[in-house]
C-alpha cells in the first residue's frame, strides 16, 4: 500500500489511544455484540443451508470490524446501499431479529414476501435500500440518493458499500466520476476482502490499493484496517463529517479477508491457500477488539459469557419461529409490480389461483 | 390552443412539470446550457438552474443509477438518454433496479421516474441513431413504456408519466419530432397511460401502430380507401401495459388485421399482438395476421429508406389479407 493504513488496535495489542475514537462504554459493548451476533449468525445460518433449510447465505466472516464499525458512524437519518455482507447494519439499525430472519427462511414474516435470496433485505424505515445480486449496481444509486439529499438541501450522508470485485464495474467508475464532479456527500465504503468469489485481488486490478483510485476522480480516498472495529469507525466518521461539511464523497478501502467462501455455493479450498487463511484469522477482528474491551475493563469475562449466550438465544429462538411460519402468499407474485396490479396480472393471477384450486380438488399440490 | 412541434410539446411538458413540483428534476447528456441535442430542454437550466437541470458526464449507466437514487430519495427525476441506441449501458440499472426495486422491496422503495429517449429511423441516423428498441422493455415486468406519436399526446402523456408512481420509458419517434406540428392545449391537461387511441375509424381491417408509424399507417389507409377499403387506425400510445381491450375490440369490428412497427420483425411487440389476438379473437379473423417490419438486420444507412415500412409496404400487406 502506498498509502498509510488506518489502524487503532493493531493485532498483536498495540493501541493508538490518541486514535480511539470518543464512543462511550455501552456503545463499545453494543459494537461488540454487534460482531457477536453477524458471527453467530453466521455459523447457524450456514449449517442451515448446508441442512437444506435455507436456500443460501453470504457470510460476514472475518469482516465484522468492518460492517460494524461503518454502519455504527452513520445516524439514523443518513442512508445505506448494502452489498451481501452488511445485512448487519440493518439489525444495528433497530430492524427486528425475526424480519431478518423471516428475509433468509423465505417466509411470511418476511415483509418483502420470499421473493429475493437470503441476505437481500430491505426496510424503508431504517433506510437500508433493497440490493440486488447484480455486483455494483447499488454504488451510483448511493451516490445519486446522496446528491438528491444535497438538492433538497438535508442534513444527510449515504454509505454505499461494495466488495472490491465491484470497483471493477462500470457502475464504479461512474459513481466516483459523478460524485467526484457534483461533490456529492457519499460514503462509498469498499470491502477489500481480497477475493471476487474465486478471483484474488491480484487479477483484480494491478492499482496498488482502492483508495488511491479516489484521487483520479477527486474524491478523498482512505485505507484503514479492515479487521480494526475502531479504525472503521474513525474513518467512516470522518467521512460522514466531511460529507456533511460539503466537501464530498470518499472512497474508503478497508483491507479484511473473507474468512469463508463467497456464498454457500463455492468451495473456498479450491482457490486459496490454507496457509493464507490461518495468518488473517490470527488477525481475528473480533478477538482483536474483546482483547481491547477487556483490557480497559469494558467487557469482563462474565459479560462475554453472557453476550455469547444471550445472542446464541435470540439467534436460536428467531430460526425456531421463522420455520414455523409458511410460505407467502400466491397472490404476493403479482402485486408490487406496479403501483396497481394492472389487468393483464389480475388476469394471470386468476388464472394460477384457478388451476391451482383446481389442482387441490384433483389433490395435485396444496394451496 | 398552441400549434407546437412535438419537440416544443416535451419542452412544455417537463417546464411545466417542473414548475408545478420542485421535485422534479432533469439530467442527461448536454440538457443543461445547450438545451438538449433535439432541444427539448431548451430554456430549462436558465428558468430552474444547476441543481435542476443537470448536466451529467458521458455514461449513461450513471445517469439512469444516479436517477434510480434520486428517485428513492424522493426527487422525481426525468433523465434523458440522447438517442435510445446508447441506453444499453443503462440496459442493467433499468432492468435489473429500476423495474424491480417496487417488486424487491414489496412498495417500500419506488421509483418514480420518466426515461426519456428519442428512438427510431428515418433521419440518416445509420445503425446507432436510428433503432427501435421497445420491446427489449416491453418484455421487461415492472416497467411502463409509452410512445406518443403526436404533439397532443407526446405533452399530455409526459405530464401523466412524470405523476406516476411507476418508472416510465418514454420513447420519442424522432422522424416526426419536428413535423407534423399539433393544436396543443395552453392549459394543464394529461392523456391517460394504458389506452390506445383509434385514429381512424374503419371496418374492414385494423393497423396496430405507435410512434412514427402512426402516419405512415394513416397515409396506407389513404390508399387502401382508393381501392374501397376502410382501414381503422389503432394507435397504442402505450405497450406496456397494454390496451387490450381496444386491441380486440378493433380486430373484432374488422377481422383483419395488419401489424406495423419499424423495429425488426422476430420476437418484436407486434408479435405479442399477433399472439394476443391468435389466443382471444382468432374466430373473428378472416386471413391471417400480416406483420410490415423493419428487416432483421442491424438499421442500415444508405438503404434507409428500403428498411423503413412506408406506405406502399403497408398497402401490399393490406391487399393480402383483404384478398385472403
Amino acid at each position: 500500500m502506498s498509502e498509510a493504513v488506518l489502524q487503532i488496535l493493531s493485532p498483536t495489542g498495540e493501541v493508538d489511544s490518541a486514535r480511539i475514537p470518543a464512543l462511550s462504554t455501552e456503545r463499545m459493548v453494543e459494537l461488540y455484540r454487534h460482531m457477536v451476533t453477524v458471527r453467530a449468525m453466521d455459523t447457524r445460518m450456514l449449517a442451515l443451508q448446508r441442512q437444506g433449510r435455507i436456500g443460501f447465505y453470504g457470510t460476514c466472516k472475518g469482516q465484522e470490524a468492518a460492517t460494524v464499525g461503518s454502519g455504527a458512524a452513520m445516524a439514523g437519518e443518513d442512508w445505506v446501499f448494502p452489498a451481501l455482507r452488511e445485512g448487519a447494519v440493518l439489525l444495528m439499525r433497530g430492524y427486528p431479529l425475526d424480519k431478518y430472519m423471516g428475509q433468509l427462511v423465505g417466509c411470511e414474516l418476511d415483509p418483502t414476501h420470499g421473493r429475493q435470496m437470503p441476505c437481500h433485505f430491505s426496510s424503508a424505515e431504517h433506510h437500508y435500500v433493497s440490493l440486488s445480486s447484480v455486483i455494483g449496481t447499488q454504488i451510483p444509486q448511493a451516490m445519486g440518493a446522496a446528491w438528491a439529499a444535497k438538492i433538497k438541501g438535508d442534513r444527510v450522508a449515504v454509505l454505499g458499500y461494495m466488495g472490491d470485485g465491484a470497483t471493477s464495474s462500470t457502475d464504479f467508475h461512474c459513481a466516483l466520476t459523478f460524485a467526484g464532479v457534483h461533490k456529492v456527500p457519499c460514503v462509498f465504503f469498499c470491502q477489500n476482502n481480497q477475493f471476487a468469489i474465486s478471483v484474488p485481488f491480484s487479477k483484480q486490478t494491478a492499482s496498488d490499493g482502492i483508495a488511491v483510485k479516489a484521487k483520479a476522480y477527486g474524491v478523498h480516498g482512505v485505507a484503514v484496517d479492515g479487521n480494526d472495529v475502531l479504525a472503521v469507525y474513525a474513518a467512516t466518521h470522518e467521512a460522514r463529517e466531511r460529507a456533511l461539511r460539503g466537501d464530498g464523497a470518499t472512497l474508503i478501502e478497508a483491507i479484511t479477508y473473507r474468512m469463508e467462501g463467497h456464498s454457500s455455493s463455492d468451495d473456498p479450498t479450491r482457490y486459496r491457500d490454507s496457509r493464507t487463511v490461518e495468518e488473517w484469522g490470527r488477525k481475528d477482528p473480533i478477538e482483536r477488539f474483546r482483547n481491547f474491551l477487556e483490557l480497559e475493563g469494558l467487557v469482563s469475562a462474565a459479560l462475554d459469557k453472557e453476550i455469547h449466550l444471550s445472542v446464541k438465544r435470540d439467534v436460536d429462538g428467531a430460526i425456531a419461529a421463522a420455520e414455523k411460519v409458511g410460505q407467502p402468499d400466491v397472490d404476493t407474485l403479482f402485486t408490487d409490480v406496479y403501483a396497481q396490479i394492472p389487468k393483464h396480472l389480475k388476469e394471470q393471477r386468476d388464472a394460477i389461483l384457478h388451476e391451482r384450486r383446481d389442482g387441490e380438488a384433483e389433490g395435485a399440490f396444496p394451496l | 390552443m398552441t400549434e407546437i412541434t412535438m419537440v416544443q410539446a416535451v419542452n412544455h411538458a417537463l417546464r411545466d412539470e417542473m414548475r408545478a413540483d420542485d421535485d422534479v428534476v432533469v439530467l442527461g447528456e448536454d440538457v443543461g446550457v445547450n438545451g438538449g441535442v433535439f432541444r427539448c430542454t431548451a430554456d430549462l437550466h436558465a428558468e430552474f438552474g444547476d441543481d435542476r437541470v443537470i448536466d451529467t458526464p458521458l455514461s449513461e449507466s450513471g445517469i439512469i443509477g444516479a436517477a434510480i437514487g434520486m428517485a428513492l430519495y424522493g426527487l422525481r427525476p426525468v433523465p434523458e438518454i440522447q438517442f435510445s441506441d446508447f441506453i444499453w449501458p443503462a440496459f442493467d440499472q433499468i432492468t435489473s433496479e429500476l423495474a424491480k426495486m417496487r417488486y424487491r422491496s414489496a412498495g417500500q422503495f419506488t421509483c418514480p421516474m420518466v426515461v426519456r429517449t428519442p428512438y427510431g429511423g428515418g433521419i440518416r441516423g445509420g445503425h446507432y441513431h436510428s433503432q427501435s428498441p421497445e420491446a427489449y422493455f416491453t418484455h421487461t415486468p415492472g416497467l411502463v413504456v409509452v410512445v406518443p406519436s403526436t404533439p397532443y399526446d407526446a405533452k399530455g402523456l409526459l405530464r401523466a408519466a412524470i405523476r406516476s408512481e411507476d418508472p416510465v420509458i418514454f420513447l420519442e419517434p424522432k422522424r416526426i419530432y419536428r413535423a407534423p406540428k399539433g393544436e396543443v392545449p395552453d392549459d394543464d391537461y394529461t392523456v391517460e397511460i394504458g389506452k390506445a387511441a383509434v385514429r381512424r375509424e374503419g371496418t374492414d381491417f385494423t393497423i396496430t401502430c405507435y410512434g412514427a408509424m402512426m402516419p405512415v399507417a394513416m397515409e396506407a389507409c389513404e390508399k387502401a380507401a382508393e381501392k374501397g377499403w376502410q382501414g381503422e387506425v389503432l394507435d397504442l400510445r402505450t405497450l406496456l401495459p397494454l390496451d387490450e381491450e381496444a386491441l380486440l375490440a378493433s380486430v373484432t369490428k374488422t377481422g383483419r388485421m395488419v401489424v406495423l412497427q419499424e423495429a425488426p420483425r422476430f420476437c418484436g411487440f407486434g408479435s405479442e399482438l399477433s399472439a394476443i389476438v391468435a389466443e382471444k379473437a382468432v374466430d373473428v379473423l378472416e386471413a391471417p395476421i400480416k406483420r410490415v417490419a423493419g428487416f432483421d438486420v442491424p438499421f442500415p444507412y444508405t438503404l434507409e429508406h428500403v428498411y423503413m415500412p412506408h406506405a406502399d409496404r403497408v398497402m401490399h400487406a393490406i391487399d393480402e389479407v383483404m384478398t385472403y
